[in-house]
């Protein structure tokens, strides 16, 4: 079966590719997320990138998914979108 | 359905007969003796099939199931024998004619075996949907937008989400298929520009127009109130922009009048300002829609309401005319009674006005002066603008008493007027209301601007509740009501 083509409705001053969602202005006094998806030595990736921002005066809130498998659970994500800013992924080992 | 896959299209020669068929015409399986005689006469015949590329055996058919030949042809019923001299049609017989068939293939005894006459089937070209495919296959150009190829496991609803398309509701994809369909609903070119959309001032054409009015769920033919809407919102007095980046919560209104409301369904009745019509939902969402996407007016981004309100989605119904005691909205605005127009508002939401008692029209118009009286504070006067929505059981109120449309308002300007020194700043223990300069030079201030007051006949037939629909800032600083003529 061929991808299904849509037609653009905007003015077409963008690119057509998804943006990325709008960058954090700065990291001061946000709160990050760390999410460890269960692959070896993950933890010890995020224990350090947790003690360097802890230390640039940033709350760090640490995750962990069930497994590497499958995509975070939907409560997973919902934890995380109401108690960060932005969210770090260790993503392999 | 039959997938349309680019290949070369084959050519038919300059001249002799061309016969269009297909399997699934009884009319067409009726005619393989014939056209076999012709091949066997050296008649020079070239057959082409529709459907399974091996019909009719025996006459080496030319395989057209992607319609390319059918489509050049411009076939609507099969069979169909066509005469070619020098690549021009001199001759076309739709069906089975004999005399006809005889006269083009020149053998006098064609058919002997067959009725006189059978009337054929519809091509494959005029199938549902088909009409669409074909012109996207085969004339180029025919859409200008740029493709947005989705990824085979994408579900275009959720792409339509991904890529901020949408107003929060799910919209129709855009597919090339029914974008095209949708511009069948205007005669105008789909490359015309139909306004300058703020607020990023984008040329939108009416092929974008289009590719809005499919994801707000529009048909066609709501097409032309949808480009004049357009049209109206992007204008300097309108100013979209203004009511788009404002703080206050406003959003563009609007009232059809003229014979395409009922042409195309929408409803002026009961619930008229509600859900549930498909015609005045889709309008408005639409017109939304093109602010959002083409002129890039976006909630956060300039779009800076405080708090909005639900007729951000869609606002639109229509007039109800037919038993209205006065002229319709648009020829009070200029319009010629029976043409079909829109009438814009920067709207703020609607709010009920209940008189259950008054039965002369002096007390009612009391009542609706006395509720216009809220629109942005009790204290706040002489710059607003009001649409006053009459429900049919309030009109006849005004009706019965022999009041025109311009008596009501006078009335209503009139009770409506207030002491100018309770409207002023800090007066009533309030410190909101009218800057001293308004308030010393005069003894009572209407709230309206002069000619601020709208009227607009509308609702189900039970009822004595009206409603008000305040606005923003009027005059040239803010937006001015709009009417334009639809297009048809």
């Amino acid at each position: 079966m061929s991808a299904e083509v849509l037609l653009d409705p905007t003015g077409e001053r963008d690119p057509s590719q998804r943006q990325n969602a709008a960058r954090l202005p700065g990291i001061a006094r946000t709160t990050i997320g760390l999410l460890d998806i269960s692959k070896a030595r993950g933890d010890v990736f995020l224990d350090r990138l947790e003690a360097k921002l802890v230390a640039s005066g940033v709350e760090v809130a640490r995750f962990k998914k069930p497994t590497f498998t499958k995509p975070a659970p939907l409560d997973l994500r919902q934890q995380i979108a109401e108690r960060c800013d932005a969210v770090i992924e260790a993503l392999a080992d | 359905m039959t997938s349309i896959e680019a290949s070369p299209r084959p050519e038919l020669p300059p001249d002799g007969l061309v016969a269009v068929v297909k399997e699934d015409c009884p009319t067409c399986r009726l005619v393989v003796p014939a056209l076999r005689r012709m091949r066997e006469a050296g008649v020079p015949l070239t057959v082409v099939t529709q459907d399974r590329p091996e019909f009719p055996e025996g006459v080496g058919p030319v395989d057209d199931r992607e319609l390319a030949i059918s489509w050049r042809l411009g076939v609507e019923a099969v069979p169909t024998l066509y005469r070619f001299e020098h690549g021009v049609v001199r001759s076309r017989s739709v069906g089975w004619n004999r005399t006809e068939w005889r006269d083009a293939s020149g053998i006098g005894d064609l058919g002997a075996d067959l009725p006189e006459a059978r009337p054929g089937c519809g091509s494959r070209t005029t199938e549902p949907g088909m009409e669409e495919r074909l012109r996207l296959r085969f004339q180029p150009g025919a859409l200008r937008s740029r493709r947005i190829e989705l990824g085979a496991a994408e579900d275009a609803v959720e792409a339509c989400y991904s890529r901020g398309w949408t107003d929060g509701l799910p919209v129709v994809p855009p597919t090339p298929e029914r974008v095209l369909r949708m511009l069948g609903g205007t005669r105008r070119d789909k490359d015309e520009v139909v306004a300058i959309v703020p607020p990023d001032l984008v040329e939108c054409t009416v092929e974008k127009v289009a590719i809005n009015a499919v994801m707000a769920g529009c048909l066609p033919e709501y097409l032309p109130v949808v480009l004049a809407a357009v049209a109206a919102a992007c204008t300097e007095s309108f100013n979209i922009h203004g009511l788009l980046a404002t703080t206050m919560s406003v959003g563009p209104m609007i009232v059809v009048n003229g014979p395409i409301r009922r042409r195309i369904g929408m409803n002026s009745g009961i619930n008229a300002m509600g859900q549930g019509n498909r015609a005045n939902a889709a309008i408005g969402r639409a017109l939304q829609l093109v602010v959002r996407n083409v002129g890039g007016g976006r909630p956060g981004g300039v779009d800076r309401a405080t708090l909005g309100q639900p007729g951000k989605y869609t606002f639109c119904f229509a007039e109800n005319e037919e038993d209205s005691p006065w002229e319709p909205l648009s020829v009070e605005r200029g319009i010629a009674q029976g043409v079909s127009a829109v009438t814009l508002f920067g709207a703020d939401g609607p709010h009920v006005v209940v008189d259950q008692l008054s039965r002369e029209p002096h007390s009612l118009a009391r009542s609706m002066a006395g509720a216009i009286q809220g629109v942005m504070h009790p204290k706040l006067a002489l710059f607003f603008d009001v649409f006053l929505i009459v429900s049919p059981e309030h009109a006849r109120v005004f009706a019965d008493a022999g009041w025109t449309k311009k008596q009501v308002r006078e009335a209503i300007v009139e009770y409506g007027k207030r002491p100018a020194g309770e409207l002023q700043r800090g007066a009533g223990d309030c410190a909101e209301g009218l800057p001293a300069q308004f308030v010393e030079s005069a003894k009572v201030l209407p709230k309206l601007r002069s000619d601020g007051l709208f009227i607009v006949h509308a609702g189900g037939k039970a009822g004595l509740f009206s409603a008000i629909i305040g606005g923003w800032g009027a005059g040239s600083g803010g937006s001015m009501p709009i009417t334009r003529e639809v297009e048809t």
